[in-house]
């Protein structure tokens, strides 16, 4: 399970997160929508501890994660895996290695079961045979794939994916979404899936969390939120030009 | 508009976190695995590919310094003393201070640009969340390969540039083979080699430390990697230029 409490965060003088708290419970899928640029990128590394909170909690599977030490944090993180936005691949590596990064640096796995390995996550997300690619060979959409394939390849019961279908094509995005959903279903993995795609959410989530001005406005089952009176996330998920989120901005003019 | 305030504290900032990064990174080279490759593939990068560029340098360098000091020294009828000239400034300043300017130049903007771009499209990032610590996967590689080819580099450039000086020498002034090759290796103590080759270490991992610092500081795109390169650059030059400096005086005083 992971739980947020009470996350603060702020860059310089501008606050980020404001007393968020979430609970994510363990095999199940939460979508956190918000507008861009309101943290949600900024909450999945608080969870995995690539930045620290100024005040707050994250726990994950009740270990704190910033109060973690190296080893321990390590350990942790090689049972998580995370898609960034534009992939994030290694660049002066082949796809292969890109995928096979983590099980290199950290299992002594021979090269043979190695190389099964990379393959296998390579087909389960539909490129198979393209190991010896250079990412600067691929398109936006193979690299985003490529980046969940280096993400499930080392087996983790946690993924997080950071708007997994924005700047793809319908079609991919329609496959990455079944993924998701199958890495759910099957390997009963527990995902946080950061997007403003409301299609893609209504399709993987269990639950859904708005993040609106650095906090949770609501949570609920897709049904929920889709019925919603709340104004401020009705503009959102209808993406609709008037409402309460551009008349804050109004104001700030 | 920056104050001179903002200035001065922005480089206490650089000093602290130039700091920070040099403690990290040392205890990170002693906590294992060390990956021979990859300090390998740094050390090709940095030492071997610099080769021409510095050939060049230290030839030409050995050249003009003959050919200026010979000017002064026809004059007083002393031209024996150009060889010696030529070999001292060259082992004690000329080759280690050119070798570390033209690595800064040429190896730490490739390193502040690559990790700046790393950065940006967040590989940093990705790193860490594969359990990769990117000190030790990026900087560690990289400060020993340029601490540890560098004082070969500058080795290199004093021979080639002694060399430069004997053309100019020999077969121009009319000194005769043997006799500048005598003056050189008589002229030379153990001392001037020493002094002049650790200096280089040092300026290794100033080149190291800066690139790194500045690539990992990397704010806001391609405009933001532009601008480290060329903080990296300058800066490193800036530090070579005041370690040399101090390391001269040190010497000064120990070795005199």
């Amino acid at each position: 399970m992971i739980d947020i409490i009470k996350l603060n965060k702020s860059f310089n003088g501008h606050r980020v997160l404001d007393n968020l708290s979430l609970k994510v419970e363990t095999g199940s899928t939460c979508v956190i929508i918000g507008r861009s640029g309101c943290g949600k990128s900024v909450l999945l590394k608080h969870i995995v501890g690539i930045l620290k909170p100024d005040s707050g909690h994250v726990f994950v599977d009740g270990k704190e994660v910033n109060k973690l030490k190296d080893n321990e944090l390590d350990a942790l993180r090689m049972r998580m895996g995370m898609v960034f936005q534009g992939g994030a691949l290694f660049d002066s590596l082949t796809v292969a290695e890109n995928v096979g990064f983590g099980l290199i640096e950290h299992n002594h796995l021979s090269r043979k079961e190695l190389l099964e390995r990379v393959e296998e996550s390579l087909c389960l997300v539909g490129l198979c045979g393209i190991g010896n690619l250079m990412p600067s060979e691929l398109s936006g959409g193979m690299k985003k794939r490529v980046s969940l394939a280096r993400a499930i390849c080392i087996k983790p019961d946690i993924i997080f994916y950071d708007e997994p279908t924005t700047g793809v094509d319908p079609i991919t995005a329609d496959s990455i979404n079944e993924l998701i959903r199958s890495l759910h279903d099957k390997l009963k993995v527990t995902s946080i899936v950061v997007t403003h795609d409301m299609k893609s959410a209504y399709k993987v989530a269990d639950r859904i969390a708005m993040l609106y001005q650095g906090k949770i406005i609501t949570e609920g089952a897709p049904s929920e939120i889709q019925n919603t009176d709340h104004p401020v996330v009705h503009q959102f998920i209808n993406g609709l030009a008037k409402g309460p989120i551009t008349e804050t901005l109004e104001q700030f003019k | 508009m920056i104050t001179l305030g903002e200035k001065i504290l922005s480089f206490w900032y650089f000093l602290g976190g130039l700091t920070s990064l040099a403690l990290q990174s040392f205890y990170w080279v002693f906590i294992p695995p060390l990956k021979k490759d990859r300090i390998f593939e740094q050390a090709k990068k940095a030492g071997l590919d610099s080769l021409p560029i510095v050939s060049l340098l230290a030839l030409f360098i050995g050249i003009i310094m003959a050919l200026q000091t010979a000017v002064q020294m026809q004059r007083l009828g002393s031209e024996m003393y150009i060889a010696s000239i030529v070999a001292l400034s060259l082992v004690r300043e000329l080759g280690p201070v050119i070798t570390a300017l033209v690595v800064a130049g040429r190896v730490g903007a490739a390193i502040a640009a690559e990790i700046g771009s790393m950065q940006v499209t967040e590989q940093i990032d990705a790193l860490e969340t594969l359990a990769t610590n990117p000190i030790k996967y990026l900087v560690v590689p990289r400060l020993l390969a340029l601490s540890l080819t560098l004082p070969i580099l500058a080795l290199y450039a004093d021979i080639i540039g002694i060399l430069g000086g004997y053309f100019v020498c020999v077969y121009k002034i009319g000194i005769s083979s043997s006799m500048y090759l005598h003056i050189t290796f008589d002229s030379l103590l153990f001392k001037d080699l020493f002094t002049g080759l650790l200096k280089t270490v040092f300026f290794g991992m100033i080149i190291a430390f800066v690139s790194c610092y500045e690539g990992f500081n990397v704010e806001g795109g391609a405009e933001g990697v532009g601008r480290a390169t060329m903080r990296a650059v300058v800066g490193a030059f800036i530090l070579i230029i005041t370690a040399d400096c101090f390391f001269t005086a040190v010497f000064y005083f120990i070795f005199p």
